[in-house]
């Protein structure tokens, strides 16, 4: 066994430490520029840092695929508080497209959406198709003289499509065919007439995802991705890279520390909360739960590194973390005791935390929908009848 | 990064399941339960293994043995769990550790040899009773010939040689010196366990057994866990084996909802935690900074699980679940003894957040 990636490793490091060092933070000290972030990510581009499984005509750095240098560049960007390649909605549809876009698709979209030109929401659910995705009813028709789509209907819970300026979205094409069959995948420009986006409030008081309204809204015809009719299968590769990544446990691991530190700051019974024994418990246990998702992390990668098969915990990943977010939340609500109503106060971040954890078992496939998947892939139990969960 | 087993560690692993397989089926191991008066151990099985090398493991090529770490008998000791073994290895196991790390030349090489090959048997002493368990706990003493009471002792009775936790660190007492051993009427009887009285027995230290005492219980925490981890995934397993078998209302009951959903429940508190123990044995033998709090995150994570699972397992069966005849007894009680052997999983939390410093 080997923890680590090794002192084949080092060498890489250090190396990756000096581009920071010499890049980050910018010379004029703004590091919420979006000129200086952009500088950054097109340095890191060009070194072979950052979009390293794109090819380069398409903007990317094509590199060779290496866990332990992948590794090694979160580390380290991390480490430095710098600028990812990650834009949330942009890293979904990179895949997709290289995966199933047409050439022109790729030419014309691909760099931009590196470069953050394009910011992509993800069109999928809607008011009656939630879990049951392939039940959606948006339609999207021909013209007339078959040049472009006119789109008609509603999309909900999408993230950031009030700062978007594109959407890949699901509609039905094919209004006679068994549900999953009559899906196509567009890409639209969301900034046009036909479109309304209109945000809601979530229960933490935050913007953050919306209704958006389709009405004889427009895209050239070229604007379909793989076939027509067979968008599902594009969806499902989307919805995989959604669900996989190594980075993944960065945020628990993170709000793990932030709990230690809230348990030593606040005081109960006159002493640190942390010197309380079921505060020590708890918080143990749930380090417990915490690093059971590292070492799984670290045998999963592992596999991958070694070219085997791995998706046991990666299937589980999703449901253990949601429920170890709740767990993280309850106890902050402990530690908080009297505090924890005041949405003025100081502790917001975590009544905030509270409620987030909940979206985590919503979105991106609900925790049932999870354990229907679980049942399925991991445990083998024969498919659901009435869900056709996993599908 | 490699956090996988080797093809050599996955052989081992192979040879010990295809021994189990032959030697240690559910039907023994249930007899262990039906024989009248005191539990034992299976002898046959025991030797079976022996010749096979598993007590020479960890023991230095020097003295017989094959030299490998910790992580090698971690992983034996989950075949050993996922099949319910009724064999003293644990004690045996932890045994040979102490006077490897913490024995004179002579006593190593007098027991070493015989304990790599299995010739004689060897345990441990560690309980007090209270709960009192790690090596910061021990209030016996050799000082003017041992006395003192040490609890769930395995196979004391069997043993030739006790290792015990004392004030002054870690001791030898042969059989035949000053102590008697009474069984407990264990829940499982798969691991006797004795209450041992020692009466002014000789006890002979181990030069470094003050230093390396809380090494070996580390050891055993991670041991523990690893049969933890074993049990638990086979009654994982087997719930999801019944579930697909079992029919009512007209079909396999894995059908229905509620119950898949209470499969799904037990698989995720078992799988994701496989690692704890992989990294506590990893740590001990590579990162010794790190092992004592990863040894009590893995006794206390996985010893808690597996008990929790094993009552999972009795639901998932429903009254079969709950029968002498069936195997989930047989787990529930040795997760029992995972539980309680070397202190709760409380305690091992309130340790493992002194060693983290809060």
């Amino acid at each position: 066994m080997e923890l680590g990636f090794g002192a084949e490793y080092d060498a890489f490091r250090q190396e990756v430490r000096e581009f920071i060092a010499a890049n980050w933070p910018p010379a004029d000290g703004n590091v919420k520029s979006r000129e200086n972030v952009r500088a950054f990510v097109e340095a890191a581009i060009g070194q072979g840092y950052m979009h390293r499984s794109i090819p380069k005509r398409f903007g990317g750095s094509e590199q060779q695929p290496d866990i332990g240098k992948a590794e090694v560049i979160r580390e380290e960007l991390s480490k430095a508080r710098a600028p990812s390649d990650r834009i949330p909605g942009n890293g979904l549809v990179e895949p997709t497209l290289l995966e199933w876009g047409t050439e022109e698709q790729k030419q014309r979209f691909i760099a931009p959406t590196l470069r953050g030109d394009i910011i992509w929401a993800q069109g999928f659910s809607e008011p009656g198709a939630g879990s049951d995705l392939a039940s959606l009813r948006t339609r999207a028709e021909l013209s007339p003289d078959g040049s472009k789509w006119i789109i008609n209907g509603q999309k909900i819970w999408t993230t950031g499509a009030h700062f978007a300026t594109h959407m890949f979205l699901l509609v039905r094409t094919e209004p006679d065919a068994p549900k999953h069959a009559g899906i196509s995948y567009l890409l639209i420009d969301i900034r046009q007439p036909g479109v309304t986006v209109r945000p809601l409030v979530q229960m933490t008081r935050q913007k953050e995802f919306n209704e958006v309204f389709f009405d004889n809204a427009e895209t050239p015809v070229d604007m379909l991705v793989g076939e027509r009719g067979k968008g599902w299968n594009v969806t499902r590769s989307t919805l995989k890279h959604e669900r996989s990544g190594i980075a993944a446990m960065t945020w628990p691991l993170s709000m793990f520390r932030d709990l230690v530190k809230l348990a030593k700051e606040v005081e109960r019974d006159g002493r640190p909360a942390i010197k309380d024994v079921r505060v020590r418990e708890e918080l143990a246990a749930i380090e417990g739960e915490l690093l059971s998702i590292v070492y799984s992390t670290y045998r999963s990668v592992s596999l991958e590194v070694h070219g085997q098969e791995g998706e046991t915990f990666t299937t589980m990943r999703k449901l253990y973390m949601t429920e170890l977010a709740g767990r993280m939340g309850k106890l902050a609500r402990d530690i908080l005791e009297d505090d924890f109503t005041d949405m003025g106060g100081a502790r917001l971040k975590w009544i905030e935390r509270f409620m987030i954890s909940l979206s985590m078992s919503i979105a991106g496939g609900t925790s049932n929908i999870q354990r229907n998947i679980i049942a399925e892939r991991v445990l083998g139990l024969p498919r659901d009848r009435v869900q056709g969960a996993g599908s | 990064m490699n956090f996988l087993l080797s093809d050599e560690q996955l052989a081992l692993v192979d040879t010990v399941k295809a021994l189990l397989r032959d030697k240690c089926d559910p039907v023994r191991v249930h007899k262990m339960f039906d024989v009248e008066g005191d539990a034992q151990f299976d002898a046959e099985l025991w030797a079976a293994l022996c010749a096979m090398g598993i007590p020479a493991i960890a023991v230095p090529e020097a003295h017989g043995g094959m030299g490998l770490e910790l992580i090698d008998l971690a992983i034996v000791a989950e075949a050993l769990g996922h099949a319910a073994a009724p064999v003293p290895f644990l004690g045996h196991a932890l045994a040979a550790l102490a006077i490897t790390l913490g024995g004179s030349d002579e006593q190593q090489a007098k027991w070493l040899p015989r304990l790599a090959s299995g010739e004689v048997l060897g345990t441990v002493a560690f309980g007090e009773g209270k709960a009192a368990w790690l090596p910061g706990e021990w209030q016996l003493s050799a000082e003017g010939g041992l006395s003192g009471v040490k609890t769930l002792v395995p196979n004391a009775a069997e043993a030739d040689l006790i290792v015990v936790g004392l004030q002054e660190g870690l001791a030898l007492v042969e059989k035949g010196a000053g102590y008697t051993c009474a069984r407990v009427d264990s829940a499982d009887r798969t691991r006797p366990v004795d209450t041992v009285t020692f009466d002014g027995a000789a006890a002979q230290l181990l030069p470094r057994g003050k230093e390396v005492a809380s090494r070996v219980t580390d050891a055993a925490a991670a041991l523990i866990a690893a049969d933890a981890f074993g049990g638990a995934e086979r009654c994982v397993q087997m719930s999801v084996d019944y579930a697909k078998l079992r029919e009512q209302y007209g079909q396999p009951i894995a059908a229905f909802q509620g119950l898949r959903y209470q499969l799904v429940k037990m698989a995720l508190n078992t799988e994701p935690s496989r690692g704890l123990y992989w990294f506590a044995a990893h740590a001990w033998d590579a990162l010794p900074d790190k092992a004592p709090h990863a040894a009590a995150q893995a006794k206390a994570h996985l010893t808690e699980t597996y008990l929790q699972v094993t009552r999972d397992t009795v639901e998932a069966h429903g009254g079969i679940g709950f029968t002498w005849e069936h195997d989930t007894h047989i787990y529930m009680k040795r997760a029992m003894l995972d539980w309680a052997w070397l202190g709760s999983p409380s305690r091992h939390r309130q340790r493992a957040a002194d060693l983290a410093g809060w």
